[in-house]
């Protein structure tokens, strides 16, 4: 069964623009949430649906929307977290690029449920075609009176403005993100209290995925009962995979949750296989900071239950042999693949991004890129190894953000399940040395590298 | 301390005089007016994204003061978030910035490959400028378009699916729009006002 939400109509030319949009039922949501419901009643729809948030976290979406102080009578915000950069993932980009107005209703509907008057969208700075053309849809809006004073004449108000970030990963942290939109340098705050209670300028504020806003106008126009039909358990509605890496059909696609992994992986619908009839190896099931899974825990859990793609079965095992959804970004690697130097790369991303601000983070990530690099490169030591997990196990918990956590489990999960491999690269330096990207043989395939 | 003494290139000051447009300084109004009053400081990084542009590619001391000054914040305030944020640059760079990505996805896709083939044919290496301003090469972390990996972003407009022959293309498309005018692509201050 097919399910579209997010991606519904995408394929429609020019379903960009306003006009195409609402040909093809879109802001519908609009009218019923602004005229016929209270806020409350939107609040309530989304916590019945059980929508979670679709950043990485899983949060429960209406759950966190209760938690708004609208007590002390301060301007409440609510921001959409478009800063993507988690490595594996670009869904948020091809939902932006593709059809704007859907985030743009959403944000409506969500900041009529929060009693909010004014919005904003950051996209990182990277994105700068994403912002002009989020722009674009935000003046069409303006224009259309979907946006601005008296929406559609039902008394509400709402300004949306696109923020942009200027390259910080970090920034995709809710705190951090914050502290950017008001200029300053991305360092996450020591929670609580949690931005719904001193968020944006100290004031009540929510911050959601993208993807978790795309959502909103579908479980106002369809109510949260019907949401809640869709997927499996807890893991309601549909997720926005990006999958990427060695396989045939990199792209995004949105799946029903619960869709076997196998079925993911293998069928023509989705990435269509392995590239090159090549045998799977692992896979990072959400994004890179999550624990990457060997090929026999991936398909299938260490019960030898099938793995479903909902947050539930991903993590089934905990981090002994399971993973997590997160983010939705999904890397797969083919037999060739060099599991250590893949360590060794995201551990010099962690290390590039992290803001500084902790101590075990910004000398633990720092550490774990030195020790791997030193086994990358052929001069590692066994005793480098345990180093590694000592390290890792250091800096989880022990940070005020999560970037420490997600530093650590990669390094932490490739040494778990892949020990053999960092093995051979202390116990054959030569070889090591000699093979300058993946295994020597595929090394081989690629084009050498000539002058002009 | 040795008499040659340590001095970040943050304190050179030149003393250059440097200013935006009247019809730039209208449109940082818009931005300014859409965050909440007394709030203008949230308007540091957009502003700081159109200076770049404007002002040479790259930001210096005096630019860095200038904006402080627009904004009704101190310097320092300025320089923290400029060297924070990897877009901003603080050395001079070339016409086109070349950003290779070579995170993980990326990486298992070729990326070092693209990368060494750039330093190759810019004779360059990743960090340095080209002698003639035209190029300068960086490798940067994830782009966030990894389902069409490699990726590199020339001045922030995306080029996916690399492979040597489309660098060739590019790199060559480049140095002849650098001869004629480049077709005019949206800047900053169009896309943020």
């Amino acid at each position: 069964m097919e399910r579209k939400i997010i991606l519904e109509n995408i394929e429609i030319e020019g379903i960009r623009s306003l006009e195409v949009y609402r040909e093809n039922g879109g802001y519908k949501s609009i009218e019923k949430a602004l005229k016929k419901m209270t806020p409350d009643e939107v609040v309530n729809e989304v916590k019945t649906s059980g929508l979670r948030g679709r950043g990485g976290a899983g949060f429960p979406t209406g759950m966190k929307w209760s938690f708004i102080d609208k007590k002390s009578g301060n301007p409440r915000y609510l921001v959409c977290n478009a800063d993507e950069s988690e490595p594996g993932t670009f869904k948020d980009r091809y939902l932006l690029m593709n059809i704007p107005h859907r985030l743009i209703e959403g944000m409506i509907c969500a900041s009529y449920a929060l009693g909010a008057n004014k919005a904003y969208i950051y996209v990182r700075g990277e994105f700068k075609t994403v912002i002009g053309i989020l722009n674009e849809a935000i003046k069409e809006s303006y224009k259309a009176g979907l946006l601005g004073k008296n929406i559609l004449g039902s008394g509400y108000d709402l300004d949306l403005h696109v923020h942009t970030g200027a390259g910080a990963y970090i920034c995709g942290e809710e705190t951090a993100l914050l502290e950017s939109l008001e200029g300053k340098r991305g360092n996450p705050r020591l929670k609580p209290p949690f931005p719904a209670i001193k968020g944006l300028y100290d004031c009540p504020t929510v911050v959601n995925n993208v993807e978790t806003l795309a959502n909103i106008g579908w479980i106002v126009n369809n109510g949260g009962e019907e949401y809640a039909k869709i997927g499996v358990g807890r893991s309601t509605g549909t997720k926005l995979i990006s999958a990427c890496g060695n396989i045939n059909n990199p792209g995004v696609y949105e799946i029903e949750l619960g869709l076997p992994v196998e079925e993911f992986i293998y069928s023509d619908k989705y990435c269509g296989g392995v590239k090159g009839g090549k045998e799977l190896k692992a896979v990072i099931p959400g994004g890179s900071s999550v624990p990457i899974l060997p090929k026999h825990l991936i398909l299938k859990t260490a019960e030898g239950q099938p793995r479903l793609m909902s947050y539930e079965s991903l993590s089934e095992g905990g981090f002994v042999s399971g993973s997590m959804l997160g983010s939705g970004g999904f890397i797969v690697y083919d037999e060739d693949a060099c599991i250590v130097r893949n360590t060794y790369n995201f551990s010099r991303f962690y290390h590039h991004e992290s803001c500084g601000q902790c101590s075990p983070c910004r000398e633990g990530t720092s550490w774990m890129e030195s020790v791997l690099h030193r086994i990358e490169n052929g001069e590692g030591r066994m005793k480098d190894i345990d180093l590694l997990v000592s390290i890792a196990g250091k800096i989880e918990g022990n940070t005020i953000c999560p970037l420490g956590d997600a530093a650590a489990w990669p390094v932490a999960a490739a040494i778990r399940h892949f020990r053999h491999e960092f093995e051979f690269h202390v116990e054959n330096p030569e070889v090591v040395k000699n093979v300058k990207h993946g295994s020597l043989e595929k090394y081989m395939e690629i084009p050498a590298v000539t002058g002009e | 301390m040795s008499e040659k003494q340590f001095k970040h290139k943050l304190y050179v000051k030149k003393g250059l005089k440097v200013a935006f447009t009247p019809e730039t300084l209208e449109k940082i109004k818009i931005i300014i007016s859409h965050y909440p009053e007394g709030q203008q400081k949230s308007a540091l990084i957009p502003v700081l994204h159109i200076a770049q542009e404007e002002m040479g590619g790259s930001l210096n001391v005096d630019i860095m003061d200038y904006v402080a000054e627009l904004l009704g914040i101190t310097p320092i305030e300025v320089y923290e978030v400029a060297t924070f944020y990897s877009q901003f640059y603080l050395d001079p760079v070339g016409k086109y910035v070349i950003e290779v990505c070579q995170t993980g996805p990326c990486a298992i896709c070729g990326a070092d490959d693209m990368i060494a083939y750039l330093e190759d044919k810019l004779k360059i290496k990743v960090g340095e400028t080209t002698e003639d301003k035209l190029f300068s090469l960086k490798a940067v972390e994830c782009l966030g378009a990894c389902g069409s990996a490699p990726v590199m972003q020339v001045n922030t407009e995306f080029h996916e699916f690399l492979d040597l022959k489309k660098i060739d293309e590019i790199i060559a498309q480049l140095r002849s729009e650098s001869e004629i005018k480049k077709p005019e692509e949206l800047t900053w201050k169009e896309r943020l006002s």
